[in-house]
């Protein structure tokens, strides 16, 4: 089957002819598949953001193709159009680019842009408040009248709205509490469960990025340097600390315990697989 | 006998609300003692008070009631305004929007400027301050050029320069990449070890709190645990019902000792846990 | 991008014209326009374009650089010629066909015009291209500082200028994440007439202004605990000294001066 998105051999140069130049990606071919939860890691100034901005038209690649559903993006005019709405994109604080008088109104503004009729609009921000967790109260006031995190949801809401084919969210709990996270990396898998949409979650957070993708993608230096399951790839843990990136905690632990002398599997990343593999290893004798 | 850096007696405070709503207070009848030079660290979730104490330290908010006394000192006092702001100096979470110039070396003079120190005393504390976070090279530099780890740290010089005796800093790290969250913790932790100033550390990073001598947890303007970070994390359940949760690796040696096991619980640091693991699972 | 663009059009370097105090240079540059106002033939401004030309040597800022400068007000430059040239009444006519009379005057009056701005202009550059942004402003408060007997807010219009130039970056960069955001919803900033065009402008400016507010009352905070308390007492890490270099470039400034004076006496 044909991915939803995929790029051959994408290449950006910033600021080309420049002493500022800086080559960002250096040829990535990286492909998201229907309905997936993939999740996007690497460092600052890995290329990642400038890939995510690439999948939906923001930018235009130096060299190489973007598609959707197997077609260039840049092919026509219209489709380049249309794939702004069929690839929706958060970006990182996005909570600052509301603007409207009200949240609804806030959230509406994708839709209306897509030319929609009243009737559908009104259906799609309560399906996408919904999805978020906003409250019809919420929904009247102010988004300067919301708590931080109410307008982050908020701003997520706005692009949910749009009813995308790819969510794609740019480190999407930035500076949120780990109760907020957690709720709404919950309401992300939920929407992407029930609208069979595939999910796009670029993040530093090793131990979120295990939470809820099912693949794993890691760029390093403007290229894709490992992918796949979350095991799969956390199975290279050493690796990853010499790329730059945190490993979860529990990792940690385990990359210690090999080096320590003990027979442990390094791919656990969770408190559960963690508890259940050191369970088996003891037989359940405590000493 | 150490001595005192905050006294914190029955305070209370509320933000003036909207005019058809009543106040909800923060703090009601809060007390709290922070020891000089200790590292303390104080978690909770969004909400919870924690920026606002933040801010009553030293004076940028006044307590409604009660009294904060910094080094022994009433904030309330305006005559006193500045000599609190000198001893006790902050820093705050977006690095963006604590930095005054364009030139690094020149914002962190801003605060001895402000201060009027002696222009050659001035050079010798943005240096000496540079040096202390790591970036004496990049003096001549543009701050909006540098990452977030760095500009944090420039930040931290530039209070540093005020040769302060307590660093509080509010949710430093929240907009930082690993790397820089980082860099920046290990700025902080080796003030505190190497120079003995006071740090406040505000924080929702479990893991962050998990470096500091003692961990403050808060909940609605109110202490819920106080202790070293291996007794406080420990409690399992209670940081669960206040929506927080404890590091991955206490929740692990708590959750095996549920299976019947006796581990250490305060083996917070993932080489102290992969040691008491080891201990107990070797065969 | 918006964040590519150069502003306050400094170059750093380490050369004589760099070293010296922003306030002589600043003084300087008044000076030479005093000059260029006083120059009334080809021999004065000969002294003058050759004064401009040693300085830029010395600066080792491209020539080219420079010249690109004249680029956004070449319009107005050929524009003010045209007119010298064609209403200047003289007696001297060089040309005449129809009802437009070129005379001798008018010719010399829009070579004249032409250099007195075009040299005019170079000479204010080379004083951003030589001088930090920050240096700048540390030279004008301190020129202007008697100013603040008559309670001029010297210190604080310095103090806001400096900020302005810090944020300036942050606030170009800012710009570009919002209007990428609001096209990731299908803002449409490329069609329609004018009115449509300057209401798409909404979704930018509004989150625009708000983060501005914030970020204001933030620094405000920030720098409240680094203990700013105004201009009153306040000292500087560099304070500006002139020195041996600044008294050369005064007698040089002084001289140049002088000569268009005493050429303008002599009727060159």
């Amino acid at each position: 089957m044909t991915p939803i998105l995929e790029t051959k051999n994408l290449h950006h140069v910033y600021s080309d002819g420049t002493p500022f130049r800086h080559e960002a990606l250096k040829g990535v071919d990286f492909a998201v598949q229907r309905g997936e939860f993939l999740a996007l890691i690497g460092h600052t100034g890995s290329g990642k953001s400038t890939l995510v901005q690439h999948l939906n038209a923001l930018l235009k690649p130096t060299d190489g193709q973007v598609l959707f559903d197997g077609k260039d993006i840049w092919s026509d005019k219209a489709f380049t159009r249309a794939v702004r709405f069929r690839v929706g994109l958060v970006f990182q604080y996005p909570e600052y680019q509301l603007f409207e008088e009200t949240v609804f109104a806030d959230i509406a503004f994708g839709p209306k842009n897509m030319g929609l009729d009243r009737d559908e609009i009104d259906a799609r921000v309560r399906r996408a408040a919904e999805f978020v967790g906003l409250s019809e109260k919420a929904l009247r006031k102010s988004p300067f009248d919301l708590s931080g995190g109410n307008r982050r949801r908020a701003a997520i809401a706005g692009v949910i709205a749009m009813e995308p084919d790819v969510l794609i969210l740019d480190e999407p709990t930035a500076g949120l509490d780990p109760y907020g996270s957690e709720q709404l990396l919950e309401n992300l898998r939920r929407w992407q469960a029930a609208q069979n949409s595939a999910v796009v979650m670029v993040t530093h957070s090793m131990e979120e990025a295990a939470a809820c993708a099912s693949r794993l993608v890691v760029m390093a230096d403007g290229a894709v340097k490992m992918q796949g399951e979350p095991k799969a790839v956390f199975a290279h843990a050493a690796e990853l600390e010499r790329l730059g990136l945190d490993v979860p905690q529990i990792t940690k632990v385990f990359l210690r315990l090999r080096e320590l002398g003990m027979d442990v599997d390094t791919s656990v990343f969770t408190v559960e697989q963690a508890k259940a593999a050191l369970l088996k290893r003891g037989e359940g004798a405590p000493c | 006998m150490s001595n005192t850096a905050f006294t914190i007696q029955n305070l209370r405070f509320s933000y003036p609300g909207a005019e058809d709503m009543p106040d909800t207070p923060v703090f009601d009848g809060l007390n709290l003692t922070i020891e000089e030079g200790s590292f303390v660290a104080v978690v909770g979730h969004n909400g919870c008070g924690k920026s606002t104490l933040a801010k009553l330290l030293n004076a940028v908010l006044l307590p409604c009631g009660g009294s904060v006394i910094a080094y022994g000192m009433d904030t309330k006092d305006e005559k006193l305004l500045l000599a609190i702001r000198k001893r006790v100096g902050m820093v705050f979470q977006n690095p963006d929007n604590q930095i005054v110039s364009n030139v690094v070396e020149e914002d962190v003079a801003f605060a001895p400027e402000n201060l009027g120190v002696e222009p050659a005393e001035i050079r010798k504390r943005v240096d000496d301050a540079l040096r202390r976070v790591g970036m004496y090279e990049y003096r001549n530099h543009a701050p909006h050029l540098l990452s977030g780890g760095q500009k944090q740290r420039i930040a931290i010089a530039g209070v540093l320069a005020m040769q302060p005796k307590c660093i509080v800093l509010d949710e430093p790290t929240a907009m930082l990449d690993p790397q820089g969250r980082k860099e920046v913790l290990e700025t902080i932790e080796r003030l505190c070890r190497e120079s003995g100033m006071t740090v406040v550390l505000i924080t929702h990073h479990m893991d962050e709190a998990i470096r500091a001598d003692r961990v403050i947890v808060m909940t609605s303007g109110k202490v819920i645990a106080d202790g070293k970070p291996g007794e406080v994390f420990s409690r399992v359940e209670l940081l669960r019902e206040n929506r927080l949760t404890a590091p991955d690796t206490a929740q692990l040696l708590y959750e095996l000792n549920r299976e019947g096991y006796s581990l250490a619980l305060d083996a917070l640091s993932p080489e102290a846990c992969a040691q008491t693991l080891a201990k107990a699972f070797k065969v | 991008m918006l964040k590519d663009i150069t502003l306050g059009q400094y170059f750093p370097g380490d050369t004589a014209l760099h070293r010296l105090d922003p306030r002589t240079k600043t003084i300087l540059v008044i000076v030479y326009i005093v000059a260029l106002f006083l120059a009334v033939s080809y021999v004065s401004y000969a002294v003058l374009l050759a004064a401009l030309a040693a300085a830029i040597a010395v600066s080792k800022v491209r020539p080219k650089v420079l010249l690109k400068s004249l680029k956004p007000i070449l319009i107005l430059m050929v524009l003010t010629a045209v007119l010298n040239l064609f209403y200047t009444r003289g007696t001297d006519v060089l040309v005449s066909f129809w009802i437009i009379t070129i005379t001798r005057e008018g010719l010399e009056n829009a070579v004249f015009m032409l250099l007195r701005i075009a040299m005019l202009i170079l000479g204010t550059f080379l004083l951003t291209y030589t001088t930090s942004p920050i240096s700048l402003t540390d030279g004008l408060e301190r020129l202007l500082r008697p100013l603040k007997k008559i309670r001029v807010p010297v210190h604080e219009l310095s103090m806001m200028m400096c900020i302005a130039l810090r944020f300036i970056p942050t606030l170009l960069e800012e710009t570009d994440k919002i209007i990428s955001a609001q096209k990731a919803r299908g803002a449409d900033f490329e069609t329609g007439n004018l009115i449509r065009r300057a209401k798409a402008l909404i979704p930018i400016l509004v989150p625009l202004f708000i983060s501005s507010f914030r970020r204001a009352d933030e620094l405000a905070t920030a720098m409240e605990c680094r203990c700013y308390h105004g201009g009153e007492g306040r000292t500087k890490m560099k304070e500006l000294r002139y020195a041996r270099a600044d008294a050369i470039a005064f007698a040089l400034g002084g001289a140049l001066l002088a000569v268009t004076i005493v050429l303008r006496t002599m009727g060159l």
